[in-house]
């Protein structure tokens, strides 16, 4: 994701210091320790960090980089602080949007009763690429499509929050809300004496929980996997750890063959019985019978065996419709028309290039505003208006004007700002949140998230592999 | 569990278990060099210490291959320690059974993925000069890393059958390994068995239990000169020497025990065959054979249980009816 930049003069929340530098009363005993440690000290621990996450092996791979297959994400020491009611509120948004977008899958691959009502026009839905008309009168377990959700917030000042996107497909980068949370613990055992974090270790044993619960009726003790595309993959740390965290087997697909339109795995005593697959591959790539036939990765017959019933996919095959970004506009009229509620978090406002007048201002205004592809992620493919130079606005206008529909854009935000350890010492540094919001028995997230911190000065893009790092979130306990 | 987690985790412990043998065998090699004479008579070329280690490995053709024309300790050593294209040098071994860990990250505890981490990053630091500055030191250090990680997983790991199937590859890689090695040196020392006790002698089969770590053992059990047949005995027949064949037949033995169900029975089968012939053979039954004829004879054996290991765990065949799913 991304967020924009405000010309550097321009002041931006920050979220640990007031505009007379002092800090506010949730940073208060952080901000007493900190001050009592020397710079000296705040390096040394700075590269303990580095180096122990270069030994744990916590990495992620760049794509398009030869150089290097696997490299640490950078990790900064200090931790972003947000207090209890801060959190309710975001907590409540996140919950409040992931049922509504649930229903909305569930309608749109049955009754489709929200094209009736014209509140999303059919083609939004039918003319989507991620469509999966296979999908269509197939009932999933329990009515649940995203059992795994990253909601991408920005806040631009203590009370108003934006959501920026939906993370419906395979949302990653749970696991460094984890590994953070041990590194701090590890690095600074007497902070979380002095000041009350609500623990998000259990992050793994909701996620079972969650997961077994929505097993094909019929099995009693439900067996999950992780399945991964293997080691190469940029997340394969995360699928590892996973795996690991709930105790499951993680398995690639030339570990599960399908038979009488049953997942069973290859196992050191025979065929096992697979109930729930908590997949971390794209839908094209799962069964290459169903879908994409070129891919290695899949399980030939899966499709057949979840269309039977036979089998959980976690998520659901087709939720990419739902968190593309052009329908991501639609997500607070859902929320309306399903729940029947306000949304507790708002969208940032966006337009749509499809639509002419939105065009248009648009392009009118290309130096002031982001511009994403819709169906775009990673950071990759978008334009930072006020970060752009002359020719690169340029080059991205012919690129809009070819397609426009593919196009959405929105307002540069003023994000926020945390306190980051950087080279010439403690500095702001922009920052996003991810909390990921599990579904199955029922809708929750654990008390925390990840924080992506863009590290180069006045950056907006907190993207891994765009130069970002990641901090522990303290959701304090009220 | 599944099967390519238990091939993965097999291959990692053996992997760590080559690397280690080599690191043992090049050093010890290392030290004989160093030594004022050589056992070389005309047409044994092939028993100039630096070729010991190729042969035992059986690398010597592909040594040739890369480095054509005469045998050198240089390139020996960049060869066994440091060259990527040769899949058995000790650099070779220690990326595989870390890429082997981290495709199984998930079996293993988080102590033993960030030894071996460490150990593969250590190694990355390693290139010819800093090797050959101090080459006993670097095999000392191979060798103990080997055995951290050992101890690593010993210490941390569940009893379960990821560990059985640990335990399994480094057994399995270090019987092959004593049995070569033992196989190699009597070849290559029989032509001075006539001067049994004179200080070639004494040296050779000295270096011969030093690669094994049983020299102290030798003497505390025989008190006496070292004699063929009693390292002969010691390598082969006794169960309370850590890396004797006996010793890791016990092992695997026990291991596959656990490992087998009622319907796997025949790797256990062949594990306890080889295992018995240990367990109730004698140091004059392996002098009528041949000592040549005996270990090749163990090797084949090996070989057997090695591939029914594969067929029945590592990696399976289903019956036809499972199979044909597979293969649409």
């Amino acid at each position: 994701m991304l967020a924009a930049v405000r010309p550097a003069s321009a002041r931006c929340y920050d979220e640990m210091y007031d505009a007379a530098g002092i800090p506010y009363a949730h940073y208060g005993a952080y901000a007493e320790w900190l001050s009592g440690k020397p710079r000296d000290f705040m390096l040394q621990k700075q590269r303990e960090a580095d180096t122990l996450y270069a030994r744990l092996g916590i990495t992620f791979a760049v794509y398009g980089d030869e150089g290097g297959v696997e490299r640490s994400i950078p990790f900064d020491i200090i931790p972003r602080i947000m207090p209890a009611a801060t959190w309710k509120k975001i907590s409540d948004g996140c919950c409040q949007r992931v049922r509504a977008l649930n229903a909305f899958l569930s309608d749109i691959y049955h009754r489709q009763e929200i094209v009736r009502a014209g509140i999303v026009p059919e083609r939004q839905i039918l003319g989507n690429s991620l469509f999966r008309r296979e999908m269509q009168g197939v009932d999933v377990p329990g009515g649940v499509y995203v059992h795994v959700a990253g909601v991408d917030i920005v806040m631009v000042d203590a009370e108003t929050f934006y959501v920026l996107e939906d993370n419906l497909r395979t949302p990653s980068g749970v696991s460094y809300m984890l590994e953070n949370r041990r590194m701090m613990m590890r690095l600074f055992p007497d902070l979380f004496a002095r000041i009350a974090v609500a623990p998000v270790d259990h992050y793994a044993d909701v996620l079972l929980d969650n997961l077994r619960a929505v097993a094909p009726t019929g099995s009693a003790d439900p067996v999950v996997v992780v399945l991964t595309p293997g080691s190469y993959n940029s997340a394969y740390f995360e699928h590892a750890f996973l795996a690991q965290q709930m105790g499951v087997e993680l398995v690639e697909g030339q570990d599960l063959f399908v038979s009488d339109d049953t997942v069973f795995m290859r196992t050191t005593h025979g065929p096992k019985r697979v109930d729930v697959i908590y997949r971390r591959i794209d839908d094209d790539f799962l069964d290459p019978l169903a879908f994409r036939r070129d891919s290695i990765l899949g399980v030939p017959g899966l499709f057949a065996a979840y269309r039977a019933g036979h089998v959980t996919l976690a998520n659901a095959i087709g939720t990419g419709v739902a968190d593309d970004k052009s329908t991501y506009t639609y997500a607070p009229e859902m929320i309306r028309f399903y729940l029947g509620e306000e949304p507790i978090l708002q969208n940032v406002p966006t337009w749509q290039l499809g639509r002419p007048d939105d065009l248009k201002y648009v392009l009118d205004h290309l130096p002031e505003l982001v511009v994403k592809e819709v169906q775009g992620s990673g950071g990759y493919g978008m334009l930072v208006g006020p970060a752009a130079g002359k020719s690169e606005i340029r080059a991205y206008r012919e690129r809009i004007l070819e397609h426009s529909a593919n196009f959405i854009a929105q307002p540069t935000l003023a994000l926020s700002t945390c306190p980051t350890f950087v080279q010439s010492g403690i500095a702001p540094r922009h920052v996003d949140l991810r909390p990921y919001v599990l579904s199955g028995k029922s809708v929750t997230l654990v008390p925390g998230a990840l924080t992506r911190v863009a590290l180069r000065e006045g950056s907006l893009v907190v993207n891994s592999s765009q130069g970002g790092g990641t901090k522990d979130t303290w959701i304090l306990e009220s | 569990m599944l099967s390519r987690a238990a091939n993965n985790l097999y291959w990692m412990s053996r992997q760590i278990e080559r690397a280690e043998n080599a690191a043992r065998m090049l050093d010890v090699t290392y030290r004989m060099s160093l030594l004022p004479y050589r056992v070389l008579e005309p047409g044994q070329e092939w028993a100039e210490p630096w070729a010991l280690p190729l042969v035992i490995t059986g690398l010597a053709s592909a040594y040739y291959e890369r480095y054509p024309g005469r045998i050198t300790p240089d390139n020996v050593l960049r060869f066994m320690v440091l060259d990527p294209a040769n899949s058995s040098s000790i650099c070779s071994c220690i990326q595989a059974a870390r890429e082997n860990a981290r495709s199984m990250r998930g079996a293993i505890t988080e102590e033993m993925y960030e030894d071996l981490n460490d150990f593969w990053l250590k190694m990355r630091e390693f290139d010819r000069h800093r090797v050959e500055a101090d080459v006993g030191g670097f095999f000392g250090w191979v060798k103990i890393r080997s055995h951290q990680f050992r101890g690593v997983t010993f210490g941390t790991m569940l009893r379960d059958e990821s560990y059985h199937f640990i335990r399994l590859g480094t057994f399995m890689e270090r019987a092959d390994n004593t049995a070569r090695i033992l196989d190699v040196k009597y070849h290559t020392l029989l032509p001075s068995v006539a001067d049994v006790g004179g200080a070639v002698d004494y040296y050779q089969w000295g270096a011969l239990l030093r690669s094994v770590s049983a020299f102290d053992s030798y003497r505390k059990i025989y008190h006496d000169v070292i004699t063929p047949m009693r390292v002969a005995e010691l390598l082969i027949l006794r169960a309370d020497v850590p890396r004797s064949l006996h010793a890791c037949m016990n092992e695997i033995y026990e291991i596959l025990q656990e490992l087998c169900d009622d319907t796997q029975r025949e790797a256990e089968r062949l594990a306890g065959e080889l295992h018995a012939k240990l367990h109730y053979g004698q140091t004059q039954q392996i002098i009528q054979i041949g000592l040549h004829e005996y270990l090749t004879g163990f090797l084949d054996g090996t070989s057997r249980l090695t591939d029914e290991i594969d067929k029945t765990f590592l990696v399976p065949v289903y019956p036809s009816h499972l199979a044909q799913t597979v293969a649409a």
